[in-house]
């Protein structure tokens, strides 16, 4: 028996991220232009890295509370009810995790029993199946359409759904379509939400990057509250990516719950990040809306370019992402991607990453500059031209 | 709304097409246009910059901070006094300061001894000012907003979820 026969079946079963194995490719190659990076191109403003040096300097180096900084959940809490008029408790319907990729984990592992079933729109973010499967769980795709605007219908989730469905896990806006959902559409899936007595998880981790359109907060709607576990983080919105900072909000129950598994497993959220945390929260809105103000501008001028090279291209309206479809190529994502970084040197990641429904499309970053965005425009316009 | 991120898009990059501002703001070429030449005629353009390391060129120039007291005049105060100041070509900004002094006056020359000339000569003898302090600059680390040296650079991996 080889070691690798004795690693868990269930950590065997999930594939790695389609992400990570195209990573491996591009990872050799010099000349690249990136479209692949999900992450802000701004460094962390300059007043939180200070705070956090200042807080270095005062000692700030001990753990802190399990639940996170109370005053850090205190100012989480004032935002989002300043934000979505929907309230919570510091004390105890707030818990800071390690990114929003803990706060998922801990979500999913309080609230699922071996064999629950969580439905999961499609395209979306790389961890939510293989958390879920890590949690118990069994994702359910529910596939988006380009044509509906990769949004999610009750349709589909009544098609879906079945007595062993315990949460519905969405994100919007979405990573990697750009997709948002309005308020009317949000209502009807709380009502469904209500129908069946599930648990909805929502991350919100992009719910700042949002154009021309407002965020709908779900834990604000009516009668969701207690029903939702709202997870968001400053990873996005304020540059923060590898300080590693996200939050939890919901009813004490749930909150409890999580932060028993963070308590064993995570004691708590480095302290240094929790401060400057704050300090995002306290004064860093001017600096946020003037990131978001250019990565509109960036997102026209990725839809204009796109579409003029005779892509077919949804116009995202959150995140930072562009998701045009290739069909028209006749390559699949993953040639398309491949090809596309061997001939022009252009990396972007294949739609089929987000999940079988993201076949026949490329997620493009526009987090980097435009000087960037311009030189990778122009190699893609040269390499689709070939092709269409 | 448009005139601020026009403005502000122009601030940091002057040279960007109007086709390409058009598309960033999601207008047309002619509002965007219009609404330059507009802003230009009504002066809240003054004028398109360039900054530039003069030290990496070779070319020596001296850069100095003059500390300026002056005896403010009836009617028209400092701006008459100050306006014989800013004529002088050599003179790259003058600004009107509370506190210990009246006027910070910004000075370019070729060298510490004309700086110094010019102080004399022209400067303090001018009727009307009082005293000159004069501060020599040695290094700029920071010029309108932009970092002469930015050592931060992009340090993301290529692909990320």
């Amino acid at each position: 028996m080889s070691w690798a026969d004795r690693i868990s079946p269930t950590v065997r079963a999930i594939p790695p991220s389609g992400i990570r194995r195209f990573f491996d490719i591009v990872a050799e190659m010099k000349g690249v232009v990136s479209l692949g990076v999900g992450e802000p191109d701004f460094i962390t403003p300059w007043h939180i890295r200070e705070s956090c040096v200042y807080g270095l300097e005062k000692g700030y180096t001990s753990y802190t509370s399990n639940y996170g900084l109370l005053e850090l959940r205190q100012e989480i809490v004032r935002v989002t009810e300043r934000d979505y008029q929907v309230s919570y408790d510091p004390r105890c319907e707030a818990l800071i995790t390690v990114g929003v990729s803990e706060a998922l984990d801990l979500a999913l592992r309080a609230v699922l029993s071996p064999g629950d079933e969580a439905l999961v729109p499609e395209p979306c973010y790389v961890s939510y199946k293989a958390c879920v499967t890590l949690a118990g769980g069994i994702p359910i795709p529910v596939p988006t359409r380009m044509e509906n605007q990769f949004r999610v219908t009750v349709d589909q989730l009544e098609a879906l759904v079945t007595p062993r469905t315990k949460v519905l896990l969405i994100g919007y806006p979405n990573n990697p379509t750009g997709a948002i959902m309005p308020k009317e559409e949000l209502l009807r899936i709380a009502e469904f939400a209500a129908k069946h007595d599930l648990i909805v998880i929502s991350d919100e981790i992009y719910a700042n990057l949002t154009y021309d359109a407002e965020h709908t907060c779900f834990a604000s709607l009516p009668g969701m509250r207690d029903r939702t576990i709202l997870l968001n983080g400053f990873s996005k919105a304020y540059a923060m990516t590898g300080w590693r900072i996200g939050y939890a909000l919901s009813n004490p129950d749930f909150i409890s719950a999580m932060t028993k598994i963070h308590q064993y497993t995570m004691l708590c959220a480095p302290i240094t990040a929790q401060v400057a945390a704050v300090e995002a929260l306290r004064h860093g809105e001017e600096k946020m809306r003037k990131m978001i103000a250019e990565y509109d501008c960036r997102r026209r001028f990725m839809l204009d370019g796109l579409r003029n090279m005779g892509l077919t291209c949804f116009e995202p309206k959150g995140a930072f992402y562009i998701f045009p479809s290739i069909k028209e190529t006749g390559l699949t994502s993953l040639a398309f991607a491949e090809e596309l970084l061997k001939s022009e040197k252009v990396a972007l990641v294949p739609g089929d990453a987000f999940g079988s429904s993201g076949e026949g499309y490329v997620r493009c970053s526009y987090a980097t500059s435009m000087a960037n965005l311009a030189k990778a425009l122009e190699r893609i316009e040269r390499f689709v031209k070939k092709r269409l | 709304m448009m005139r601020q991120q026009l403005l502000e898009l122009l601030e940091n990059d002057a040279k960007r097409p109007i086709a390409e501002l058009a598309v960033m703001l999601g207008k047309s070429q002619q509002e965007v246009a219009d609404q330059i030449k507009a802003l230009e005629e009504e002066k809240i353009i003054i004028k398109y910059h360039t900054i530039i390391n003069w030290e990496k060129t070779g070319v020596d120039t001296v850069t100095a901070m003059i500390e300026v007291k002056i005896t403010p005049q009836r009617e028209v105060g400092f701006d008459a006094l100050a306006e014989r100041i800013y004529r002088f070509p050599e003179v790259r900004s003058v600004y009107l300061m509370s506190g210990a002094y009246d006027l910070l006056v910004m000075l370019e020359g070729p060298s510490l001894k004309e700086i110094a000339e010019f102080v004399s000569t022209k400067l303090a003898t001018i009727e009307g000012v009082i005293s000159t302090t004069t501060h020599f600059m040695l290094k700029t680390y920071k010029e309108a907003g932009v970092i002469i040296e930015d050592h931060e650079e992009d340090r993301r991996l290529v692909v990320t979820p």
